[in-house]
Parts: C-alpha cells; structure tokens; sequence
C-alpha cells in the first residue's frame, strides 16, 4: 500500500463525479491540441501550396491585393486582364530562370456538386508552365498537339470528379466549345489537382480575352535580386507584383486573428477544466475530513496528506490529458472539415496535423495543469488538524 | 516497579466557545503505567475525549505538564506531535473511520506506511487471526458489519506495535454482544502483550472489567478505582 493506489482508489469513489471532472479537462485539452495542429497543420499546408507553385514572383493586373492573393491561390491569377506586350516585355530580362504566362477562367457548372452547381477552373498555359513545375507528371496522355488545339488537360482530382478519360470530349459550360483530353496530371497536392489546362491561345480564343493574360509566374535566378526586380516592374503601368513570400505573410495575418480569437477561447476552456478540478477536489477533501483526520491521527505528516490529494488532481488531469489527445486525434478529421468550410482560404492537404510533438506537449501541459490544481486542495487538507478533522467528521 | 507511560500533572484545556473559556480537561494529576488496562467514565461532556487525545498527543494541553513515555510534550507544537504518536500510540474510535476505498487489509497496510514500517504480509495475517477476521481481508468497510469494523480498526492500531492503545468509546456504536467481544479483545491483548490500554466508555458494565476504572466530571477525576483491589 502506497500513496499513489490510495490516490487512485479515492477516485474511484465517486466515479460519475471523476469522470465528469476527467471529460471537462479532456474536452480544453482536445481544444488545445486541435487548435495547436490546425495551427501546424495550416502553415504547412500553405507552405506547400506555395512552394509547390514553382515562382516566386506573380504580376497580375492592378486590382485589390487580397483578392488577387486568395484568387491567385485558387487559380494562380486573379481575374483582372493584363496585356500580353507585358509579357513580351519582361521575358527577356535577364535576371529571370524561368517565365510562364497564363490565363484564369471560370465557367459555372450547373451540373456540380450534384446539381446545386459551382465554378469550375481553367487556365490556359504554354510549355513554359511545366519547366515551373517538374513534378507535374502525367498520369496519362501527353502534351498539348499544338499551341491552339481544341485540347484540355485535366488536373488529377477533376478528372476523377468527371470520370474523364484520354480522347473524351468536355464541354465548357456557356462557351459552346468542345475540347478533347489530351492528357491527365498525377495527383500533385496543389491547387492544379482542381484545374482544366488549355493552350494559352486557346484559352483567350473561348473566353474571348485575345492577346490578354491574367498572371505571369516567375522564377528568378537570384533571390536575392526579388526587391530590385519587383521595384523595376512597379514603374510599368496597370500591374502589380506580387511576390509569394508577401501572399504567405497576408494569408498568415488573416488567419492569425482568428488564432488569436481561438486561443483565448482554448485558454477559457483550460481555466474552467481548472476550476472544475479544484472544485471537484476541494469538495472531496471536505467530505473526506475525518478520514484525513485518522490518517493524521495514526501518523500521516502534512507531507503525505499533501501527496494523496495533489496526486489524486494530477491522475484526474493525466486522464484527462489522455483521454483529450484521444478526442482529438479521432475528431481531427471533423474539425478539418469544419475549418474549410468556414475559413475563407483553406489550402490543400490536411488543416489538423496532430504531430507526436504537440501530443506531448499538450500532456504535459495536463499534467502541469494538474500541478497547478492540486495545490490549493492539498494545501487545506494537509493544514488540517487531525483532532478537529475527526469531530468535524463525525 | 512499573514503568510509567503517562504521566499527567495539573492537565488542563481550555476552549475558547465565543468569549468564554471553558474547561474540558481542569487540572488532572494521572499517572498511567506500562501494562494498565484503564477505562474512563463520566457522563457526556465529562471530559474523557479530551483527555485521550491529550494524552493520545493529538491537541496541545493549555497548563500544566505531561510526560507520554518520560518525554515532556506540554510545548511540543501541533505539527511536532506526529512525530510522537507515529509508530507509538494506537487509536480506535467510536466510528471506525476506516479509509471506505480500501480492503481491511489495505487499511492495515497503510498505518503501516504512515508509520514507515514495513508490510509484511505474514505478520498482517497474523494480526488478522488474532482480531478474528482472517477469512474477512479483502473486504470493504461497507461489506462489514460494525463488530467487523471495529477489528479493523483494531488491527489497523495494533500493526504498528504502539506503546499504548487509546479506544474513544470503541463499543459505543455495536451492540452489547459485539460490545463485549471487542472488549475481550482489548482484555486478551492487555493479559498476553501486556500492552497499555486506555479506554472511554459510557459502559459501566464493560469497565468494571477493567484494572482500573477513572470517573470524570466536568473535566475533574472524580474518583479513582482499582479493580484489583
């Protein structure tokens, strides 16, 4: 017989009451950890979609930076035309590795989303677009035949949507054109899984844009050479540039206030679990007066007293931390679909990413909790003098 | 020559209830030796509880002196008395207060690591046999009945070899036949350990059994008897 088994023993007294205190600690450690992932999970994602672009730098027609961001996100340009001659100006710079044109297009498809309709994505590109991004790799079928074949090339996950093949024939809604698959990507983890590829000259014939684009990607050869090149394409008129690393930061600044509107709610629901935990003890300790009287009485010291009910607080919280990391890991899936529904960008990949890392933490931050919680408690029932525990008791 | 355990000169404690000062124990001179078997009666409020966890070192006295085995503990601080009762004195109580989450056995165990003894479980049977609750050991408090519970308690008190038991009305919650079974225990336990023994009891007819019998009145002795004589 130990401290420790009459801890345990003690809690389960009451078993509703222990448990009941366990679920509120478990429910403001499952906050914190699922809000910690989504924080993980968030900047890795947005750091893949980003990377994975392939440029660094995007000149886009003039219009409000945050839309071209979540539209550039979304598509790679927001929807505001620039003149081709742009291109043709700056391609010969040479600080540039690489360069690709392109043109966003929507269309909206009534058919989607079993009938309740949605946009679909196009982007008409040249061969440039591929030496930007050398994982995209087909699945099947190849390149465009020409710069303005009727053709389209399928990202992975659109295809799968439409059940599209190699030689179907698709049809872009309201523009009474026909293209036919000429190939399909590999699933790449990006935004391209969602879009239709067209040849660029393609693209400005059927959406009736001629000689326009909506962004250019491109890749310098020399990072550090970004702020004197983007000061260079600020004096030509009617476009902005925009570089990534700006696009993660503005995204990062929305998303930080709502994290911080997140994290004081996490905080109250950790001081509340703190609450109902000291609660939960105290009222035990003054139910059990006259038993720590007798423990005092045939020789406890303050010391072990202290010990019983500080362990008794730190097993409610352990649990509790257990028990809370479990919650999350198994509702992290929901909460990921929470979160995308309601946030107003949310990249690709998973939001929630619960790593060993944070699950430790967040145990330890149980048990820390727990700590904290007992020692109030334990204090009152150690201070306790075992002749007026016992009467008190009796 | 017996060897004194107790000796109490002038004991006196003094309560505060309000802005009065009342007397529970009022200058009692008592001398108790290795191997007495000893009951104290009075009618409620007497004082008898009082002076068992005076001299049980479980409160500090207001006056006079007392010696618990030849060592003054009259300005021992609160906190220090643990150190004297540990290992040393034995409780039971009229309400058992047994821990309700442990077995018997486990209730047992644990005075035994308060006392920073060792559990030896042959001996624990021992104990066990000797209380007469051997086939009872892993059962709860609330599967027992008081006379069961009480032998706990007893067992609980005795593990640690103390050098004297006090029992505050330990038969005031059983009936009389179980009332006298336990007090057969402390009688057996005082014949063959020669343990002391210091017992309250509002039982006249259980403390005539006793070597000696202590009346108290209104925190005063009123009259000594020996039983022997």
């Amino acid at each position: 017989m130990n401290l420790f088994s009459v801890a345990l023993k003690n809690l389960t007294r009451k078993k509703v009451r222990t448990a009941l205190t366990i679920g509120g600690v478990a429910i403001a450690i499952a906050v914190l950890v699922s809000l910690w992932g989504f924080d993980t999970g968030y900047q890795k994602s947005l750091n893949n979609d980003i990377d994975k672009m392939g440029y660094q730098i995007l000149v886009t027609a003039k219009g409000c930076p945050y839309e071209a961001a979540t539209l550039m996100l979304q598509g790679g340009g927001g929807l505001r035309y620039m003149n081709e001659a742009v291109y043709q100006k700056i391609t010969g710079d040479p600080r540039i590795d690489k360069i690709t044109p392109q043109l966003v297009a929507t269309a909206y498809d009534t058919t989607k989303q079993e009938g309740r309709g949605g946009i679909s994505l196009y982007m008409g590109i040249e061969g440039s677009y591929l030496t930007l991004k050398p994982w995209s790799k087909f699945k099947s079928g190849k390149w465009f035949s020409s710069t303005d074949a009727n053709e389209a090339i399928m990202g992975y996950e659109v295809a799968e949507y439409e059940q599209r093949a190699v030689g179907d024939k698709i049809f872009i809604p309201g523009r009474n054109e026909v293209l036919t698959v000429a190939g399909i990507f590999e699933r790449n983890g990006t935004q391209d899984d969602g879009i239709i590829f067209l040849p660029l000259k393609t693209a400005q014939k059927i959406f009736e844009v001629p000689d326009k684009l909506t962004g250019i990607g491109i890749k310098l050869k020399d990072m550090r050479e970004l702020s004197k090149f983007e000061e260079d394409l600020y004096n030509e008129p009617g476009i902005q540039v925009i570089s990534l690393a700006q696009v993660k930061g503005t995204i990062l600044n929305l998303v930080s206030s709502a994290k911080a509107m997140t994290n004081s709610v996490a905080l109250i629901a950790v001081i509340i679990a703190v609450i109902g935990v000291v609660n939960t003890i105290l009222m035990s300790v003054f139910e059990r007066t006259s038993e720590i009287g007798v423990m005092k009485a045939i020789g406890a010291s303050r010391l072990d007293i202290f010990k019983i009910i500080w362990v008794e607080t730190t097993l409610i919280c352990i649990f509790g931390g257990i028990l809370g990391n479990v919650i999350a890991l198994v509702g992290g899936k929901t909460i990921e679909y929470i979160l995308k529904q309601v946030l107003p960008y949310a990249p690709k990949g998973h939001l929630v990413v619960i790593t060993p890392h944070i699950l430790a933490l967040s145990f330890f931050g149980a048990v820390i909790m727990g700590f904290i919680a007992g020692i109030y408690p334990a204090f009152r029932a150690s201070s306790m003098k075992p002749i007026e525990a016992i009467r008190k008791g009796e | 020559m017996k060897k004194p355990v107790i000796k109490a000169e002038g004991l006196t404690k003094i309560y505060i209830r309000g802005t009065e000062e009342v007397y529970a124990v009022n200058g009692i001179n008592l001398e108790i030796n290795d191997g007495d078997f000893i009951a104290l009666m009075g009618p409620s409020g007497s004082g008898k509880t009082t002076l068992l966890d005076l001299i049980g070192c479980l409160d500090n006295i207001s006056s006079g002196s007392l010696e618990v085995f030849g060592k003054d503990v009259s300005k021992v601080k609160e906190n220090k008395l643990v150190g004297l009762r540990r290992g040393h004195i034995g409780f039971i109580f009229q309400e058992f207060l047994l821990i309700p989450s442990l077995t018997a056995i486990e209730n047992v165990e644990l005075s035994l690591y308060f006392a920073r003894r060792p559990q030896e479980r042959k001996k624990l049977l021992q104990l066990f046999d000797k209380v007469g609750l051997g086939h009872r050991l892993n059962h709860l408090p609330k599967e027992m009945s008081g006379g069961e519970r009480q032998r706990v308690a007893i067992a609980r008190a005795l593990a640690v070899s103390p050098k004297f038991l006090i029992a505050d009305e330990p038969t005031g919650n059983l009936d009389t036949r179980s009332s006298q079974d336990i007090f057969d225990i402390f009688k057996k336990i005082n014949k063959d350990e020669g343990l002391t023994i210091i017992l309250a009891t509002h039982n006249p007819k259980l403390g005539s059994q006793a070597d000696r019998v202590i009346y108290l009145k209104d925190g005063r002795i009123i009259s000594k008897e020996d039983a022997s004589l």
